[in-house]
């Protein structure tokens, strides 16, 4: 199939960006998006040219480093990361629109690449349990009741993209946060330091400049590990009891 | 050079408590004083940073990805071993020792791999503590499922996610340590060379990707986290960027690497569709608990199944062979990796694969959805299930899976004592990156357990043991061993972007894939491999001399990190090609066509051949063999029977 | 007290301030809904002249206008105060969006909505709640109680059909702003789940149908009277 790529280059994070146009010839259905882009910068790369820098990592869905927004969504049409997109989601003669994630929070680094650090600080301000290596009680000691188990899981299949952030119209982070949040309050270890987790890690998110919710739904919607809407909701309510109840003055 | 292991004498069980008891301490006081890098944030990496970082020590912890979250150990599926024996399935440390020394062909170290099983208890406490949200039974206890080759259901599983859970757990307790200040953080920063001082490491050069500075960071030890080199083979089930660069700087500086033809073929991974492909996808071999292998009988149907003139459901039961369930009547599907990987191997050399190249086979879930009921196999694989259908478009509750093997996990790397501490002092190497537990072939769910056990509860213990015994003085970056590191790098630098030539980097990547996998793959020969060496030569000569790398050094250039990362996997690749040579038996995961039994299956030969090949670098395809000969007391070699 | 400080400027205080005071503006459409309803009744405005004639005398109800109002002020000043945080989160905005596969125009679209709904609101009070306090609106007894004729004035408003027509169209403002904000302020405070979510949206769905075609139906109905 033949397309033409309309695609975000910009130099470095202080200069301006534009809109470039592309055209690749010959490729195949089965090959993913990403290996799309591979062919586009084999031939950039041997006429002399800079390659379309975009971040990716271990294509098969799960790292969350590849990004994009594809023909105006996270992702692209389907509802799973760049690196699981087939061509075949697209037509020949198609022209397709290649942007990077657009933040505040996530400045762009170079043409597609942005910087998601924001995310490792919001981890690094309580997504965790305080727990030191060894010491610890033996794993079937406390019981977790399954539904409990899978429903944390189902938070904790996050994998930190920012397709959420992309897609809300707000630049909103809190279906990320609120994943965190909810896989760890769910679980009786992470209820331990539940309030001081949540208040911390929706100041951290405030203080990165992502927009507030507003519950349009889009970051779910968009999300690729397809975290629900309810996680929110979680955490406004855990949020909302933190603040009213917790010692933290 | 004599290779000492430092395996502690006395009875086996006992040797790591002995050992955890005769190893210096570092005063609580003096821990601050300390300063440890850890280069990679994988399993290994992210659990030695914090669990140093806990201790008191400054650690430098330091990822080429924009996150220490996306090592690629998160895109580990199956799940991890311990030897709970929640089961009561007779399950128990020496048995995950007995059979983890099995799988591995004999040719690892009885010491190091019943620590690995003892420890591998503690894993899984530390993880549940953690909050990472294994699959449980409705009395909510810990589910376990019984995995590749094992006996016993002793596998510990999230979802088909595990790798992801556990390096979550890891870097959470990583991002705790920055929070605490213990940890200083360095992501899009690649290690570039190994700084040593007086014969020890003490320090490295990294450059800072997005910059393109090149910077240096001194310290009392460095910790090598990187994973594993599979990428040589350039399509591989590793990520894009997972690279063999810090290993083989070290190597560079002095540093063995040992048992580089111990490769790992996975024989669950979705077939090659084109020449554009960029990477090979993986999908848990527990797939095999459920599905059954098989391939036409004969090569007619085999013919129009290619051609998409019969579909594999029109197929009756007595034109199939389930070729692993017939030669293997005992473990049937569950035969180890490389035994069904070189089985999917012959039957396609035979003429009988499937799939539009005719390079796989299927992998069948009619039955198990016939048995238990398709909302059952969808609660155990679904998202592998999603995952296949989502990369080859078809649905594989309704039509078989298609399945090849692929390169998958690397079972040589840098030589460690059974401190994890390379021939270098103060250089340690972690995971993946270190050659110590697997011998010749890694059992399933195995290498999650192994990245943990190292970075938890090993390192914290002999990391103390040499720095109790080096002074606390720090080396400024001013002093010449790391001004001569960074002229080294920048002129490699220079000159990879000075060339100028026609060939993209990936061209060279994918013509040594090719060169590697062809005879240095799933099976080996010595004329094949004599022949393999002198093109990875020839294609290394070219690379010098006509290699396009576009752009400069002091931006973000992803060309030139690809450049940096394939120089070294050129000479990698000679140096498997001179291991796999070297080894003139078969074990494991090395598969030399010349010494096989009548049955086809892999021939040992412990007499001549029951040693680590610890290679010392003497510049490129130039390597010294220094061999650690492996004492077996406590089990009785045999030949591998999975029959 | 930081910690309050802290609370009011957090991003889901901010939200928890919509959610409640677009809840409370929620309940008071009901109570004003019941009111305006006597308007259609054939008694030439007698119940509804009672009932404002009660509603301005009961202390009560004095008290619960003046927060009404003051809600209303929170909801704007923190609508405007969100949206400004929200549109700095993202300064270079995507060149191609494709929005409306992924949320409803309606949640995307709240702030244009509200402004619209206050533009209306001002007209509104000006027309009616400034005027009924206005001396110049003859009295009328009922029963030997002597009160304003407020009826006269809203039919002479209605019976002008460009008022009549800002009054309805109006009305599908606010019916998209409700369809919106009903269930998103149960969502905001926490309340989501499993078992009443479903029934929540249901509800949402329905009073924003059903309460500003009610309220659209009053003028449309006088102004077809006064017609003939």
């Amino acid at each position: 199939m033949d397309l033409t790529l309309k695609i975000w280059r910009q130099k470095n994070s202080n200069t301006e960006g534009k809109f470039v146009t592309y055209e690749v010839k010959d490729i195949s259905h089965e090959s993913s998006f990403l290996e799309m882009l591979d062919v586009l910068n084999i031939g950039l790369e041997e006429k002399g040219e800079e390659p379309v820098h975009f971040d990716h990592d271990c294509r098969e869905g799960i790292c969350g480093m590849c990004s994009l927004y594809i023909n105006g969504k996270p992702h692209g049409p389907q509802q799973t990361t760049t690196c699981q997109l087939h061509m075949r989601s697209f037509k020949s003669g198609q022209t397709i629109w290649i942007e990077p994630w657009r933040a505040k929070a996530f400045p762009v680094i170079k043409d597609l690449v942005t910087d998601r650090s924001a995310f490792d600080r919001i981890i690094q301000a309580g997504g965790y349990i305080s727990v030191n290596t060894g010491g610890v009680p033996d794993a079937n000691e406390i019981p977790i009741p399954r539904k409990i188990a899978d429903e944390a899981m189902d938070s904790a299949t996050c994998i930190g993209c920012g397709a959420c952030v992309a897609a809300c119209k707000n630049a909103s982070a809190m279906l990320f946060v609120s994943a965190k949040v909810t896989h760890l309050g769910l679980l009786p270890q992470g209820k331990v330091e539940a309030k001081t987790r949540v208040e911390n890690m929706v100041a951290q998110m405030d203080a990165e400049g992502f927009g507030a919710c507003t519950n349009t739904g889009a970051c779910a919607a968009e999300c690729p590990k397809e975290i629900p809407l309810a996680n929110i909701a979680k955490m406004n309510r855990d949020f909302i009891g933190a603040r009213l109840t917790s010692e933290n003055v | 050079m004599k290779l000492d292991s430092k395996i502690p004498a006395g009875p086996l069980a006992e040797k790591w408590t002995k050992h955890k008891f005769n190893v210096k301490l570092v005063n609580p006081a003096n821990k601050r004083k300390y300063d440890v890098i850890v280069v990679g944030t994988g399993l290994a990496g992210a659990s030695a940073a914090a669990s140093l970082a806990e201790l008191g020590y400054n650690v430098k912890s330091f990822c080429f990805q924009d996150s220490p979250r996306r090592a690629h150990s998160i895109a580990a599926q199956g799940g991890i071993n311990a030897a709970k024996n929640y089961q009561n399935d007779g399950d128990s440390v020496f048995r995950l020792f007995y059979d983890t020394i099995k799988g591995g062909d004999y040719r690892s170290r009885e010491g190091n791999v019943h620590r690995l099983a003892e420890v591998s208890v503690n894993i899984i406490d530390q993880c549940v503590a953690q909050g990472v949200p294994f699959a449980r039974d409705y009395g909510g206890l810990l589910a376990n499922r019984s995995f590749g080759g094992a006996q016993v259901s002793r596998t510990f599983y999230a979802k088909g996610q595990t790798g992801q859970q556990l390096l979550l757990g890891a870097y959470s307790a990583l991002s705790r340590q920055v929070a605490n200040g213990k940890v200083k953080m360095y992501p899009r920063t690649e290690m570039l060379d190994l700084v040593m001082v007086d014969g020890k490491a003490r320090g490295i050069v990294a450059r800072n990707l997005i910059t393109g500075e090149i910077e240096s960071h001194s310290a009392h030890a460095v910790l090598l986290c990187t994973g594993g080199y599979g990428n040589v083979f350039f399509l591989s089930t590793n990520a894009m960027g997972s690279n063999v660069t810090a290993a083989w700087r070290a190597h560079r500086k002095g540093a063995l690497f040992a048992n580089p033809c111990f490769t790992q073929i996975h024989p669950t991974c979705i077939p090659v569709h084109g020449d554009f492909q960029s990477k090979l996808t993986l999908m848990s071999e527990s797939l095999r608990n459920d599905g059954r292998v098989w391939v036409p009988k004969d090569k007619a149907t085999a013919e129009k199944v290619r051609k998409g003139e019969v579909k594999p459901a029109d197929i009756a039961e007595a034109d199939r062979d389930y070729y692993l369930e017939r030669k293997y009547p005992s473990f049937g599907n569950l035969v180890p990796r490389d035994v069904a990987s070189r089985n999917a191997k012959d039957v396609c050399d035979d003429g009988k694969g499937v799939g539009s190249t005719g390079l796989a086979v299927y992998l069948d879930f009619k039955d198990a959805i016939k048995r238990d009921g398709e909302d059952a196999i969808r609660a155990k694989y679904g998202n592998l299930f999603d995952m296949y259908e989502q990369i080859v478009g078809e649905n594989p509750y309704k039509t078989p899976m298609m399945i090849y093997p692929a390169v998958h996990y690397t079972m040589g790397g840098l030589w460690v004592d059974y401190n994890l501490q390379t021939n270098v002092p103060g250089l340690y190497a972690l995971g993946e990156a270190n050659f110590s537990d697997h011998g010749a072939n890694r059992l399933g769910a195995s290498a999650l357990m192994q990245g943990l056990a190292d970075g938890y509860f090993v390192i914290p213990y002999t990391l103390g043991d040499y720095l109790a015994q080096n002074p606390a003085d720090k080396i400024s970056t001013d002093h010449p061993a790391f001004k001569e590191a960074e002229t080294g790098v920048k002129s490699q630098i220079e000159k990879l972007l000075s060339i100028n030539g026609k060939k993209p980097v990936d061209q060279f990547h994918k013509e040594l894939g090719h060169i590697m996998w062809d005879y240095c793959g799933m099976s080996r020969t010595a004329e094949g491999l004599k022949k393999a060496k002198k093109m990875v030569q020839e294609l290394r000569d070219e690379f010098w001399k006509d290699v396009k790398v576009v752009g400069t050094s002091d931006e973000l250039n992803m060309s030139l990190e690809k450049a940096n990362r394939v120089a070294d996997f050129l000479e990698l690749g000679e140096l498997m090609i001179d291991d796999a040579l070297n080894r003139n038996e078969s074990c494991g995961g090395h598969f030399r066509e010349e010494y096989q039994t009548e049955e086809g299956e892999a021939k040992r030969d412990d007499e001549n051949f029951s040693y680590v090949a610890a290679w010392e670098y003497n510049g490129p395809g130039k390597a010294t063999l220094h061999k650690e000969d492996l004492v077996f007391e406590n089990v009785k070699l045999t030949q591998r029977s999975y029959k | 007290m930081s910690w309050l400080t802290d609370s009011l400027k957090s991003s889901i205080f901010r939200k928890l301030l919509m959610a409640l005071t677009g809840l409370f503006l929620i309940l008071f459409l009901t109570v004003h809904l019941a009111g305006n309803i006597q308007l259609i009744f054939n008694d030439e405005g007698q119940a509804f002249n009672i009932y404002a004639h009660t509603m301005a005398h009961n202390p009560f109800i004095q008290l619960v206008s003046k927060f009404n109002f003051a809600f209303i002020v929170i909801h704007v000043i923190y609508s405007i105060w969100l949206s400004r945080i929200n549109k700095t989160a993202r300064p270079v905005k995507y060149g191609y969006s494709a929005a409306s596969t992924n949320s409803p125009w309606t949640s995307r679209n709240m702030g244009i909505l509200g402004t619209l709904i206050l533009v209306f609101l001002v007209i509104h009070l000006k027309g009616f709640w400034w005027e009924f306090k206005n001396d110049s609106i003859p009295m009328i007894t009922y029963d030997g109680e002597t009160m304003p004729n407020v009826f006269l004035v809203v039919k002479a408003a209605y019976s002008n059909i460009w008022y009549a027509a800002v009054y309805v169209v109006s009305m599908f403002f606010v019916g998209f702003h409700l369809s919106h904000g009903f269930a998103s302020a149960f969502q905001t405070l926490g309340l989501n789940h499993v078992k009443y979510t479903p029934a929540i949206k249901a509800i949402g769905k329905g009073y924003a149908i059903i309460v500003p075609a009610v309220f659209a139906l009053i003028p449309i109905l006088i102004y077809i009277k006064s017609l003939g």
